[in-house]
């Protein structure tokens, strides 16, 4: 039985739930109905609907109505969302320092990109472990939004024992702490707002029988201080200067990327996106893995699965060498995205263990043909798809298309990828 | 001492690189001594990371070590000619659109060290940009990188002007950065991709006849 017919005879609720069971059972390493497939997102379906990126990044009912022509016509099994076309007016209100996107640094039709940098420098370590919440409202607040400097002079809150209170908010007489927060009130109406159309799409797309793919976000520990405080070259540098602050920082990033995750929890669909970054082979050798990345990442996930989050670990890179340390996670509780991986390996490795997804290549929905897709897509469901546990999706979050290759990908898994 | 700094800098020992360098200073000895035991020092790094010995990090401070004696060195050499006998000219550069500089840093670091005259134009490189440089500097390859799928495209529009410019044939160009293979390098008309550093460096001397 085809999707197409399917709609025909069923209530929007019975493929609602068939489209959440669908993925439960690959999660649980139980054979579905079809083979999933989730939707390909970041610049592609405005691309497809043509719409621009900085129109949908402005204006948050143009970013629904691209999602939902694209959910229309390509009926995913579960569904991105806008949540992927920031919010460009409150970015710009809050003057955001590390990012460009279009209309500002960029084309209008260019993914955004975020600019490298130390946001937190190397002799902070100690600070930003020692307290984690001030480093980040008192550094890289001011650091990363230009609107924010005067947070610089926000006191500690730490210090508000006893009669502390009273030189915490005399500290809120500061002018720059003032201004600042006036800058944060009006940022936080239009985040409001942004974060309103998110929540009314994923309604939108329920009544429509589709559930929402992710309900939280988070990293790895590491790229939690890679990505977000160090930056590349900073933080791969750390592992030779000064590793035994790294593992503390990471250490306690470890919690924090349980916290994140935890707002998946309770949902019909709990899954939560894990950004891998800067782990990957060619980045980082075993060794250096070992020690530093994959500890913290194991008790990251193991703290999701016990909240009840299925974590979705997307291996961005290639990670081909660390499915040994792949095996170590909980039992039928998480999925590993595949950007670029000998994906018999990963099935005869995780098989057993977890869900693998993704590993079409970006490059050939751009370069290749239809016919090209097609036999790759097969090939993926040839194997990794027996006894379940494969979920057909993109190797990496996917901007450039052909349509006609994104429709093959679609086409081919609904044909070829029925169990029964 | 010469030695040891050679093997300071190939341990990746930051503070004792720095250390000998100004002892070495300080004992009156030659400057392009110095830089003589960076190069073989980097031969050293470049060939632990071919092996898979190294990996990022330790190329980045291998970098910064490189860059710090440079800087105390350099002013000591003035008008002694340096680096005369390259292998070859390499303009290297992120193309339009694209702002990732990580990869392509550690590209043209492995490429500098290796003997070749790199000629780094950043990031967000306009078609016309290139153009200009491989008029003026004449170097034998371009090396374009880009992260996003967006780069393919602005990289085959660099090599159609390039072509345009009928400067095609007076070079080779490579590719790298996303995950690519022959459809893509094909796709661009690039000569040949890279996957990583060591790759770059392998096909730069496979292109100038150098080892």
């Amino acid at each position: 039985m085809t999707e197409m017919a399917d709609v025909a005879t069923k209530t929007t609720e019975d493929l609602y739930q068939e489209r959440v069971q669908r993925i439960l059972d690959c999660v649980a390493l139980k054979e579905p109905d079809q083979v999933p497939i989730m939707g390909p997102y970041e610049l592609f379906p405005y691309q497809y609907a043509g719409v621009t990126f900085k129109d949908a990044m402005n204006d948050y009912a143009v970013a629904r109505e691209a999602c939902h022509t694209f959910l229309d016509d390509f009926r995913p099994d579960a569904d991105f969302g806008p949540i992927l076309a920031y919010p460009a007016k409150a970015m710009a209100m809050l003057d955001v320092k590390w990012f460009r996107w279009p209309g500002n640094g960029l084309g209008d039709n260019t993914m955004y990109q975020f600019v490298e940098g130390e946001y937190m420098t190397a002799d902070e370590y100690d600070e930003f472990v020692y307290d984690p919440s001030h480093f980040m409202l008192s550094k890289w607040l001011p650091r990363s939004f230009g609107s924010l400097e005067g947070l610089a002079g926000w006191p500690p809150a730490r210090l508000m024992m006893w009669f502390g209170w009273t030189g915490l908010l005399a500290g809120m007489a500061d002018p720059g702490v003032q201004k600042a927060l006036r800058n944060a009130l009006d940022a936080g109406e239009e985040l409001g707002r942004w974060f309103g159309s998110i929540g009314q799409y994923a309604q939108e797309i329920k009544a429509k029988g589709f559930p929402q793919a992710f309900g939280a976000f988070s990293w790895a520990p590491f790229d939690i201080v890679g990505d977000t405080l160090r930056g590349t070259r900073g933080i791969l540098s750390d592992i030779v200067r000064r590793p035994d602050q790294l593992l503390a920082a990471t250490n306690k990033a470890t919690q924090l990327c349980v916290e994140y995750a935890a707002g998946a929890a309770g949902a019909d669909l709990p899954l939560c996106w894990i950004w891998l970054h800067k782990g990957s082979e060619g980045f980082i050798s075993d060794a250096q893995f070992k020690k530093f990345y994959w500890p913290s990442l194991l008790e990251a996930i193991e703290g999701m699965v016990e909240k009840g989050v299925i974590p979705v670990v997307y291996c961005e890179g290639d990670d081909t060498s660390r499915l040994e340390y792949f095996t170590q996670v909980p039992e039928k509780s998480v999925i590993f995205h595949m950007a670029v991986m000998d994906m018999k390996k990963a099935k005869e490795m995780l098989g057993d263990i977890a869900a693998i997804s993704g590993n079409v290549p970006n490059r050939l929905l751009l370069t290749a043909t239809p016919d090209d897709v097609r036999d790759y897509c097969k090939g993926l469901i040839d194997t990794c798809g027996e006894g379940g546990g494969y979920i057909m999706d993109t190797s990496a979050l996917l901007d450039e298309a052909k349509v006609e290759n994104v429709r093959a990908m679609f086409d081919v898994t609904r044909e070829y990828g029925v169990y029964r | 001492m010469r030695e040891a700094l050679t093997a300071a800098i190939a341990d990746i020992r930051e503070e004792d690189a720095l250390e000998l360098t100004q002892q070495m200073l300080d004992a009156g000895e030659d400057p392009r001594e110095i830089l003589e035991a960076c190069r073989e020092g980097m031969a050293l790094v470049g060939a632990r990371y071919e092996e898979k010995d190294y990996f990022l990090p330790e190329l980045i401070v291998a970098g910064d070590v490189l860059k710090a004696i440079a800087e105390i060195v350099k002013p000591l050499l003035q008008g002694d000619g340096e680096g005369a006998d390259t292998l070859a000219t390499i303009v290297i550069g992120t193309v339009e659109g694209d702002i990732h500089d990580v990869g392509k840093d550690i590209v043209a670091f492995m490429l500098d060290s290796n003997n070749f005259e790199v000629i780094d134009l950043g990031v967000d490189v306009p078609a016309s940009k290139f153009i200009e440089e491989i008029e003026t500097r004449q170097p034998e390859i371009v090396a374009m990188s880009g992260f996003l799928t967006l780069a393919f495209d602005q990289m085959k529009n660099t090599v159609a002007a390039i072509d345009e410019a009928g400067l095609r044939d007076r070079v080779k160009i490579m590719i790298g950065g996303a995950p690519m293979d022959d459809t893509v390098t094909k796709y661009i008309g690039a000569d040949a991709y890279g996957t990583d550093a060591s790759a770059a460096v392998t096909l730069a001397k496979s292109w100038v006849g150098g080892s």
